[in-house]
């Protein structure tokens, strides 16, 4: 059955559409977007985290070994993060 | 590589992990807007209301009902978040006052883009500043109207082909200078007054920590690329900022009780070809133009760094907001 | 104790809001405004009210102002009248839609061009399909009860929408009239602090003003519609509990001799206390006349002007504005649009009255009367009139 999509009906529009669930908008899966994806390759990274204070996504974090990954759930693929990397540890591939 | 390079290379992992604006946003790929407000609330912190104006970053954030914000947030029209935002201020402090609410900073951030800054919001701004709310203003500024469809705005750089200012076959695209808001907020007596670029993360960051400081108002005029608007490729985004820092056509300094400082010093300042050449909306330039460009370029470069030697006309004299409350 | 004192209406509804606590104010001395922002002003600065008031640099700032402020929780006020109330034309729908209970004094008068500054209802009619709570006063106290109710209005939770309090400009707001003001001890049980539904703080953030295409849109629109005529019912309890502390009683539609009448006047405003006395000469020369005042413009009480209305034959509609190039005033539309469905209507009769501060004297009342008499015997259907208008 297809999730019900809140509100539908006008009463069940909350007054002033105010939003009270901050940062919901996370249920929003942007990575469909993307034509091309990130790939790290980690014995390149030197762990400075340009990817991640570069991307406008906010999708790129560190993982416990203090490399990088991309969500790629949000990731929309603009490729800024391999562009940016200095020691050139990402690349970008084609979707599919 | 020396040092400082060095250190600003591997700083970014010193900024704030949390995310005050989520993944899930709306803006387009690589998009230099959205990046300036996710690194502006990293500095801002959670204690915060912001006023946004209509815009990419409102629509793109807020689709009901849905919110991309983890932070307190409001939206009322396009040319008013500077009133908005006195009017979040005062409530706020009258509520605090009267033992309403908890008596705890909270600070008040305007945000608009170069329509809602400079041309249709400049009023409201300037009655903002002027009336000293404890209120910083973040412009972010993409240099048209791209919520809109690409129009042109004070904002728009001359030369540069927009969707009302179109390269065609007896024109060359904008035919006015960029309105220089930072020097109107100066003007204002504003405290504190600076520009940055999300490319120099860690300059907007600390200038936004300062701005916070300041008790009244302050101004922070960030640069934002659009490839979208400017027909650029999404990955050039963060190089562009830094091309326009290079060539000295944004330079990124700050402005303190009037004394300037440049934050980010460049040796030899490049051509503007090397800014020009990645963007669709240059494409048409000829080089007679890109000189007539550059020349004004120096120029106002110049201005910028007699304005920064001249510091010794500025006494310590701080000033009081507040002063009569 | 409640004290009665002579003061000017202006003067006296600025008194009144001082007696709501407010927390935020926000006006603009656009030409014209009148003295409620100069003694609210005074108010607190003598520390009489505890509020920041805040100096906008224009009336679109003020409204934007007093939203943002209310978004906070807090609770707000601003006054404005004419250009001023245009200025902030593009405001007003958005802060109904964002339920916030701003309240709003407007000193009704004449839109420019020309420049006139002088009484009528030119300004409020643009703004009447904008979603706010909209009621006209008609003299000095009703200006300082309504005044006060409004904030109790506009705040209630099955209401949360934005009220003004229209006073006709000069013709009311620069008069010296005998007013009673409530105990203050009372009126802070009438009116308890503001319990906001949300607020903008980090305590609790909350995402106000969203963005809404067309998916959701109309759902957000009949939900704002519904709202507005829902606040009607508070809006009578409100009423009744305000005569319970207080003595006096308001109705959306008041009503002077009316029940019996054959022909009857409808006003807005302060033109009521003038039509009585006309209806008082008109029922010496043996016409059946009555007056149907209209307090409540928005929620539209449209059941309240039915009952009012049902016996008569004629029905004079005076309108302080024009529709141009529509169907006269926009009063009358309205209260055609409410009697069409009945199955016995009275004649309507259209006049345009008072424009641009025209005076209008008890005979003219007396002679708008007579004339829909003289052509309602001999058939004659008019649209509307520009009444006393030369040439």
């Amino acid at each position: 059955m297809k999730k019900k999509k809140w509100p539908e009906a006008w009463h069940e529009v909350n007054p002033g559409c105010i939003v009270f669930a901050p940062a919901n908008a996370r249920e929003y899966h942007t990575g469909s977007w993307k034509a091309q994806r990130p790939i790290w390759d980690d014995s390149k990274c030197i762990k400075c985290g340009i990817c991640y204070i570069f991307c406008p996504e906010g999708c790129v974090t560190q993982q416990e070994d203090g490399t990088f990954r991309a969500d790629l759930d949000y990731c929309k693929g603009c490729g800024i993060c391999a562009h940016e990397c200095w020691p050139g540890a990402i690349t970008m591939i084609e979707e599919g | 590589m020396n040092i400082i390079e060095n250190f600003d290379l591997y700083a970014p992992r010193l900024v704030d992990k949390k995310e005050y604006l989520c993944s899930g946003h709306r803006a387009c790929q690589g998009c230099g807007e959205v990046l300036g407000l996710r690194l502006m609330c990293k500095a801002l912190g959670p204690d915060v209301v912001i006023a946004n104006a209509t815009g990419c970053m409102e629509i793109i954030s807020s689709m009901y009902p849905s919110t991309a914000w983890e932070v307190p947030w409001i939206h009322v029209a396009f040319e008013n978040a500077a009133a908005v935002g006195s009017g979040v201020e005062a409530g706020l402090k009258a509520l605090r006052r009267k033992g309403k609410i908890a008596d705890r900073d909270v600070k008040v951030v305007g945000v608009a883009g170069d329509g809602g800054t400079m041309d249709i919001g400049l009023q409201a701004l300037s009655g903002a500043m002027e009336r000293g709310h404890d209120m910083l203003f973040v412009c972010l500024d993409n240099e048209a109207y791209m919520n809109t469809g690409i129009q042109r705005s004070s904002g728009t750089p001359m030369g540069a082909s927009t969707t009302t200012s179109p390269a065609g076959k007896v024109s060359s695209g904008q035919k006015t200078w960029k309105k220089n808001v930072p020097e109107i907020m100066v003007a204002h007596g504003v405290s504190y007054v600076a520009t940055a670029c999300p490319s120099y993360p860690l300059d907007f960051i600390n200038k936004v920590k300062k701005a916070m400081k300041v008790k009244g108002p302050s101004y922070i005029h960030c640069f934002t690329v659009c490839p979208t608007g400017w027909r650029s490729p999404s990955e050039m985004t963060i190089k562009l900022g830094r091309l326009v820092v290079e060539t000295g056509i944004f330079p990124l300094y700050e402005v303190e009780d009037g004394k300037y400082r440049m934050t980010v010093e460049v040796d030899q300042l490049r051509p503007i070809e090397d800014y020009m050449k990645p963007q669709g909306r240059y494409r048409h330039l000829t080089p007679d133009q890109i000189e007539i460009i550059q020349d004004r370029v120096y120029q106002e470069y110049n201005k910028l760094q007699d304005k920064i030697n001249g510091l010794h006309a500025w006494s310590d004299l701080q000033y009081e907001w507040g002063l009569f409350d | 104790m409640a004290k009665r004192v002579g003061m000017e209406v202006a003067i006296a509804a600025a008194e009144a809001v001082g007696m709501c606590d407010i927390d935020v104010a926000a006006v603009y001395p656009i030409t014209p405004q009148s003295h409620i922002a100069e003694h609210l002003s005074e108010i607190v600065a003598d520390g009489r009210t505890d509020a920041e008031f805040v100096t906008v640099e224009s009336e679109h700032s003020a409204i934007s102002c007093v939203a943002g402020a209310s978004g906070t929780g807090a609770r707000v006020y601003t006054a404005t009248s004419s250009q001023g109330l245009m200025l902030m034309h593009e405001i007003l729908p958005i802060v109904s839609a964002m339920r916030l209970p701003v309240v709003m004094g407007i000193a009704n008068r004449a839109v420019s061009g020309p420049l006139n500054i002088l009484n009528d209802h030119s300004d409020i009619m643009p703004q009447r399909d904008n979603g706010w709570i909209a009621m006209f006063t008609e003299n000095g106290q009703e200006t300082v009860d309504l005044t006060i109710q409004s904030f109790k209005i506009a705040e209630h939770p099955d209401v949360m929408l934005p009220c003004c309090v229209n006073i006709d400009g000069f013709q009311l707001t620069h008069m010296v009239e005998p007013i009673e003001f409530p105990d203050q001890k009372l009126v802070n049980k009438f009116l308890p602090p503001r319990k906001p539904y949300a607020t903008l703080h980090p305590d609790k953030p909350v995402s106000m003003g969203t963005f809404a295409m067309s998916d959701i849109f109309p759902e957000v629109m009949k939900a704002k519609d519904e709202a507005l005529k829902n606040s009607k019912k508070i809006i009578l309890g409100i009423w009744d509990e305000w005569e319970k502390m207080f003595g006096r009683r308001y109705r959306p539609v008041e009503t002077y001799c009316a029940d019996d009448a054959d022909v009857i006047l409808l006003t807005m405003g302060s033109m009521g206390e003038t039509a009585e006395i006309g209806i008082n000469e008109l029922r010496k020369k043996g016409i059946s006349a009555g007056l149907v005042k209209l307090r409540l413009w928005r929620p539209f009480p449209f059941e309240e002007l039915k009952q009012a209305v049902k016996k008569a034959k004629i029905l004079v509609v005076t309108d302080r504005a024009v529709s141009f190039g529509g169907p006269g005033g926009p009063v009358a539309s309205e209260v055609r649009a409410a009697l069409y469905g009945e199955k016995e209507r009275p004649l309507i009769y259209n006049q345009i009255i008072g424009l641009g501060g025209r005076d209008m004297a008890v005979s003219d009342f007396v002679a708008m009367v007579e004339d829909a008499v003289k052509s309602g015997e001999k058939g004659i259907i008019k649209d509307y009139e520009f009444y006393g208008v030369r040439g």
